[in-house]
């Protein structure tokens, strides 16, 4: 009963609000001064308290909002623009920030005056993140950071990064991580592009020399820093996981167009082509039934295992694409022109897609990580034997 | 509408959480593997009692309509059903009767038809067998050829039916047959003067099959299931949703291949590990998991749209396609998890490797859905 109540008060509260914010929409008003003033009516993340940009209300009605800015042709395209920041940043700081460093940052991050990027691979610590070795030192209210961060998306357009680092080497390795937030532009930190398979760099080599960080831009205790990372890793599995797909698009869209523009009837090959089709909507129907049960507060097993299915179908269906294309399939149109985008970019040729695709099952965790995830996590079976475990992070082998 | 389709609700409402569970408790007392592998040992190859005893529970009457003697709810009570059923390796003539029959008088059939025959279906009292095909090959209309000639104001039916599943114990028998006016079904009693059945041995032993011949059988105008040359739209009907049905035993039976070899990755040790923590397994595993959740989404998705033919003539063969694919090779990888155990008569998994391959082929294989697929969608 009070539940109904709240319920409807909630929905109550949301509707003012969004009355507020689009009464009289006036489309010329700057995106950045509409998505502040978003921010201030509190229907950004409205699950986060009031202040901070939420309602304090339950996050399904982030949907009504959604629903609402598109139906008006209000822009929404804050979230794609600063994904990180928005898709997983956030997250983290509610979860393990204070006030003061939401009030600092969840605003300008929203309004996408200020761009994310993520810290977390290293040279030596791809799979086993936990074995980084990109070091903090305290220094007074200080910590002096100096190391190597590798495949950074947007890190040369970011203000803000975040990054778990070493700051104890003496305890085992998941025990000596603290987790802060780093100005781009501080002195010491220096971006170079990292050029990929496809010719672009939407990932940068980050290198710090000496940079100074306040202790105010420690995110939870020290040495708390793995549990933070966590978090921003679930962000951004379910982030990945939970895409909507329309039904035949995405990269089958353009197998489709392939298969027809070629003219193709060859009966092994649109048996491949259907057992493909077949295999990305039994994705999309998996997403939405994980999205709705996770909404009803039911989640299941269904939730883990978007963003492994996604990868593989993802590379056999641009694979496929491109090989329906016959000869045209060996050219790469434009050429590898090495070029460094400022923002997200998912569309391009099939072959540039082809290519691009190679990374689904390694980026934001390998597919054999997710496996380990969902074996242990999901399925309960044992974890392997690890002989890191409790050494002191100094002693362990690397290389 | 058209998105209404796509986007279908997944949730289950409490009653039907609750039908879920009363059915597996059920299954699991009255329906162990023990008693499953009894049953496969005889001629029947099912047990009246526990058919009466699931229709006393509901599952007979979900989908029949409530004037005719059913609970008047919808597939996707019946496929919760279905998929326990699956898990179980429950033995009898559920989808025949339950699922095409009852679908296809229910559609086709004249008042006094489903009056006749729906609520005996919804309590349990009739057993029906479906005879569509003719041969190793038979999927679709083009494979019907059996003849019924007009006779007085009956008929007379004549040829040979093929891979009737439960043919040979079965009291009814739905059989499609050519008449001048096209196709018809045909609803006879299975001791009708004239009709055979020869039980031929199965791949699956809990899924039984007949051969049945039919030697100039003469049956009366009562007979003949709604309008002659009518039915190839409900015959296609009834396919589709066999295809469904199917999908869903499919995905209960994956489950428990998924569980079993999870299970077995936590207490067999080896090299002194769980060997489910050796990747090897683990990796395996999560792909099983993977593939399951995909074959539930396609299956579930297809049993909500079930009265919108439109949507059904892409969910269905979708469905059979990835949970036939997803179940035989669940099945496998469980066997092979279970090392020489896997191999086993002991062991029951045996018994769902073979109903996944049963099940993968009866009414069209992976390969055959995937062309109506590819149809439906104009590729």
């Amino acid at each position: 009963m009070t539940d109904t109540i709240k319920a409807e008060s909630a929905e109550a509260l949301v509707g003012e609000r969004l009355e507020q914010l689009l009464g009289g929409y006036d489309p010329s008003v700057e995106p950045q001064e509409f998505w502040g003033n978003q921010y201030d009516l509190g229907l950004a993340w409205v699950q986060f308290p009031e202040g901070f940009g939420g309602l304090g209300v339950s996050p399904k009605y982030q949907s009504v909002v959604q629903g609402a800015l598109e139906k008006a042709g209000a822009p929404t395209w804050n979230r794609e623009l600063n994904l990180l920041g928005i898709g997983m940043g956030a997250g983290v700081l509610a979860a393990h920030g204070t006030d003061a460093q939401k009030v600092k940052w969840l605003r300008p991050m929203f309004t996408t005056e200020d761009m994310w990027c993520q810290l977390f691979s290293e040279p030596g610590a791809g799979s086993d993140l936990a074995n980084l070795s990109a070091k903090a030192v305290r220094d007074g209210d200080e910590w002096i950071v100096n190391g190597q961060k590798v495949w950074t998306t947007l890190a040369h357009i970011a203000k803000w990064g975040m990054i778990p680092v070493r700051t104890d080497p003496d305890v085992p390795k998941h025990a000596g991580i603290t987790y802060f937030i780093v100005d781009m532009k501080a002195e010491g930190v220096e971006v170079r592009p990292l050029y990929q398979i496809t010719g672009e760099a939407e990932f940068n080599e980050v290198f710090f020399t000496d940079v100074r960080v306040p202790d105010e831009y420690r995110i939870d205790e020290v040495g708390a820093g793995w549990r933070v990372s966590m978090t921003t890793l679930m962000n951004e599995r379910v982030a990945i996981g939970s895409r909507a797909l329309p039904r035949g698009g995405g990269s089958m869209e353009a197998a489709i167009k392939a298969w027809k523009d070629y003219g193709h009837a060859d009966p092994a090959a649109r048996d491949e082509l259907v057992q493909l089709w077949a295999g990305w909507e039994a994705l999309r129907l998996t997403t939405l039934r994980a999205n709705q049960m996770r909404k009803a507060g039911t989640p299941g097993p269904e939730g883990s295992t978007g963003k492994l299915a996604w990868a593989d179908l993802n590379k056999a269906i641009t694979a496929f694409t491109v090989d329906l294309m016959g000869w045209d399939g060996t050219l790469y149109p434009g050429g590898y022109v090495l070029h460094r985008p400022t923002e997200f970019e998912s569309e391009g040729s099939p072959q540039r897609n082809f290519l691009r695709a190679r990374a689904n099952s390694i980026e934001g965790g390998t597919s054999e990580i997710m496996k380990n995830i969902v074996g242990e996590r999901v399925l309960g079976l044992p974890g392997e034997p690890r002989v890191d475990k409790d050494l002191p992070w100094k002693e362990v082998p690397r290389g | 509408m058209a998105d209404q389709a796509l986007d279908v609700d997944f949730a289950l409402n409490e009653a039907q959480e609750m039908l879920r569970q009363t059915t597996r408790q059920f299954l699991a007392d009255r329906v162990p593997l023990e008693a499953v592998r009894q049953l496969a040992d005889t001629e029947a190859g099912f047990d009246e009692k526990l058919w009466q005893a699931g229709a006393e529970l509901g599952w007979h009457s979900l989908a029949i309509p409530e004037e005719y003697g059913g609970a008047g709810y919808t597939f996707a009570e019946l496929s919760i059903v279905l998929e326990e059923l699956g898990r179980a390796l429950f033995p009898g003539p559920f989808l025949s009767t339950v699922v095409m029959a009852a679908d296809a008088i229910l559609t086709a059939g004249t008042e006094d038809q489903k009056q006749a025959h729906l609520p005996a279906i919804a309590r349990g009292e009739r057993t029906v067998g479906v005879a569509l095909f003719e041969g190793p090959r038979g999927a679709n209309l083009d494979d019907i050829s059996m003849a019924a000639e007009p006779s007085g104001d009956g008929w007379v039916l004549t040829g040979t039916k093929t891979n009737v599943v439960f043919g040979q114990a079965v009291d009814t028998i739905l059989v499609a047959a050519r008449t001048a006016g096209g196709l018809s079904l045909f609803l006879i009693p299975s001791g009708t003067p004239g009709v055979s059945h020869e039980a031929v041995p199965t791949l699956d032993p809990t899924t039984k099959q007949a051969q049945l011949t039919f030697t100039t059988v003469s049956v009366g105008p009562e007979a003949l299931l709604g309008r002659e040359g009518a039915a190839g739209p409900v015959i296609e009907r009834i396919l589709r949703l066999a295809a469904v049905g199917l999908s869903l035993d499919q995905v209960g039976g994956a489950q428990w291949c998924l569980e079993t070899s999870v299970e077995h990755g936590k207490t067999r040790f080896q090299f002194g590990r769980a060997i489910g923590s050796f990747q090897s397994i683990k990796h395996r595993c999560a792909d099983m998991l993977v593939e399951v959740e995909h074959a539930r989404s396609a299956a579930y998705h297809a049993a909500r749209v079930t009265g919108d033919e439109e949507e059904l003539v892409i969910a269905a063969p979708l469905a059979k396609s990835v949970c036939s694919d997803a179940y035989e090779h669940v099945a496998g990888e469980t066997i092979q998890i279970l090392g020489g155990t896997g191999f086993s008569w002991e062991h029951s998994v045996h018994l769902y490797f073979k109903r996944a391959k049963s099940t993968a082929l009866m009414f069209g294989d992976a390969r055959y859905h995937r062309r109506l697929l590819a149809d439906a969608l104009g590729l």
